[in-house]
């Protein structure tokens, strides 16, 4: 048995109990530096609070996660911001910042200067040169999660200088976006897992998984249903079984599509 | 584009010592421009000596201090609803109107009748202490209790939070009803006097309690700006963006309970301040708190100082308290920021 390589962040058989609903049963995660990660399932599955736990943002009830071999629970969170970012779902911001400045919140309080270049550079790779100086609550649902992608990004370059190669975690970062940016998204996320970063990404668009992922984890009521390369975890079989719906899947350049067709 | 902030702490700085000046020569005892020099120290040789002894006592006992509580109060007050709106990440926060300085004069109030009797007589001595420690606590309970209730998993429900707080406000209102009720007739001068929220009574023994806080406060903003920036994204993001979101929470909160308070315990409940002041400042200088909650402060005194001297002039020698003057003028202001900010109420 080769000994593992030691992964930049896993969940170890951890468990998700709220009063008397189960949301996740000693599921097992690793994910290494320079890989990406999709996790898909059907709603419920515990695919957001999956990540919740990996960001450090719940604790579970049972089990352990570990950040770079480091018991999760005993970074603080000026810590842990330098070691993994994470981009949730719904950022509602209610008072009149411009898309710089809240790309500048990624920065923490970094002296602007130092600051200055990365912001300008997220903001170049999401195109958001236009938006730069528009109020965020001004714009479309997609633009502003383009921002606040910005802005994760930048801390996730804060970090990544002073301590090396971070963890991305994205929930749903796809789903206010165009399919321009859907892809814009996916190769700005696969060019950081290129320099090392470890990327987990919640994704409800299997074949954008399949576009995104090294790796699939499907999640079905709390537990891993099947974790591999897209092409042994995106099967009829497995897709019949996890989402109750039938499918005819194709492939392209070795790398399977799905057609959805019927719920079962 | 934002202008700079030299620009525009010269500008309120302008303001603010315009408005000094102004409330100064104004009043029942008027102390027209010439006379304020002599008054002051300067030019004393030509100066009438009967006149100058009668304009250096106005100036120095009453006028000054009753500026500098002014313009002080202002500042906690503006300061305060500008922290509150950025902890509860909605601009329509004021700790008057969700019943923070409501649950501060109750408890101020209860302190006065409770002082009052032979129970409370072993702490007679602290009787000028008391009050503002007495409404620190009820602010402090009353604040603390309206986040329990409004926010949860870390995020705060607008129209949670305003009926909530029109709920704690409703609740805080009767108990001071219920004291107004059960008080002697001393008791009742007492509280009914302070409850009209008026600055008549500010002297310098006054502005020496305020200070102190008003320092404090200030000291504390770089403590708390930045995480209050991050909280705007969310209490989960705040975290993930590195920020220590308890601290964050137990440091406002305690900041805004200590300004209503010191405010409340000198001149009753005046309202909408803090709406007013940080919601002008956002359309001309942006919602960044570095710089939103030192401007908060100057312009928060500049408004008040104004307000107080209106209060004096407008049915001298009588005077309007100055808690109807605020509540007249910020609440149709109120109403237009809601018109303008309509889609983030609906949501």
């Amino acid at each position: 048995m080769t000994s593992p390589r030691p992964a930049l962040i896993e969940a170890d058989a951890v468990c998700m109990k709220i009063r008397h609903a189960t949301l996740l049963d000693g599921v097992n995660a690793r994910v290494h530096g320079g890989e990406t990660v999709a996790i898909v399932g059907p709603n419920g599955a515990g695919k957001s609070t999956l990540l919740r736990l990996l960001s450090g943002d719940l604790r579970c009830t049972d089990g352990g996660v570990r950040l770079k071999g480091r018991d999760l629970a005993s970074f603080s969170s000026r810590d842990l911001a330098n070691h993994r970012v994470m981009l949730s779902q719904h950022v509602n911001v209610s008072f009149p910042f411009t898309v710089e400045e809240i790309v500048f919140m990624g920065a923490g309080d970094r002296a602007r200067i130092t600051a200055q270049p990365l912001v300008d550079a997220a903001i170049a790779e999401l195109e958001l040169e236009p938006f730069r100086h528009r109020e965020l609550p001004t714009l479309s649902g997609g633009e502003q999660q383009r921002a606040h992608f910005a802005r994760v990004l930048v801390q996730l370059a804060c970090g990544e200088a002073d301590h090396g190669p971070g963890v991305l975690l994205l929930d749903e970062p796809t789903s206010s976006l165009d399919l321009r940016y859907q892809i814009n998204l996916v190769e700005v996320a696969k060019r950081r897992a290129r320099s090392g970063t470890a990327v987990v990404a919640v994704l409800h668009d299997l074949n954008l998984a399949v576009r995104f992922a090294d790796r699939i984890i499907v999640l079905r009521k709390g537990t891993v249903a099947a974790d591999g390369s897209p092409a042994e975890t995106i099967t009829n079989r497995m897709i019949a079984d996890v989402f109750d719906v039938e499918t005819s899947i194709g492939t392209e350049d070795g790398q399977p599509y799905v057609l959805l067709q019927r719920m079962q | 584009m934002r202008p700079s902030a030299i620009a525009v702490y010269v500008i309120l700085i302008a303001c603010l010592l315009a408005v000094a000046l102004l409330a100064t020569t104004v009043g029942a005892a008027g102390i027209p421009l010439p006379r304020l020099a002599a008054a002051l120290g300067l030019n004393i040789a030509s100066a009438d000596p009967a006149m100058l002894a009668r304009d250096q006592l106005v100036l120095w006992s009453i006028r000054i201090p009753r500026i500098a509580v002014a313009g002080m109060i202002g500042g906690l007050l503006a300061l305060s609803g500008a922290i509150m709106q950025g902890l509860f990440r909605n601009p329509l926060a004021d700790p008057a109107l969700v019943g923070v300085s409501s649950g501060g004069a109750f408890a101020a109030a209860s302190a006065i009748v409770i002082s009052d009797s032979a129970w409370g007589a072993s702490f007679r001595f602290l009787q000028f202490e008391l009050l503002p420690i007495a409404a620190f606590a009820g602010s402090l309970l009353t604040t603390t209790v309206l986040y329990k209730i409004a926010s949860r998993e870390g995020r705060t429900s607008v129209a949670i939070f305003l009926l909530a707080g029109l709920a704690i406000a409703a609740i805080a209102n009767a108990g001071i009803g219920l004291l107004v009720f059960v008080a002697d007739d001393r008791q009742l001068r007492d509280i009914t006097f302070w409850l009209l929220g008026s600055l008549s009574g500010a002297a310098w023994p006054k502005a020496g309690m305020v200070a102190p806080v008003a320092l404090l406060a200030l000291l504390s903003i770089p403590l708390i700006a930045r995480g209050l920036d991050v909280l705007v994204l969310g209490e989960a993001e705040a975290f993930h963006t590195g920020v220590d979101v308890e601290r964050l929470k137990k440091i406002s909160i305690v900041l805004i309970s200590a300004m209503t308070g010191v405010a409340v315990s000198i001149c009753g409940v005046v309202g909408f301040v803090g709406i007013v002041v940080p919601h002008l400042l956002r359309i001309v200088i942006g919602p960044g708190h570095r710089m939103l909650l030192p401007a908060s402060v100057f312009l928060g005194a500049i408004l008040l100082i104004l307000a107080d001297t209106i209060a004096r002039v407008l049915a001298a020698p009588a005077e309007v308290p100055i808690g109807i003057l605020t509540a007249a003028i910020g609440a149709p202001f109120f109403l237009f920021i809601l018109l303008r900010q309509r889609k983030l109420i609906a949501s």
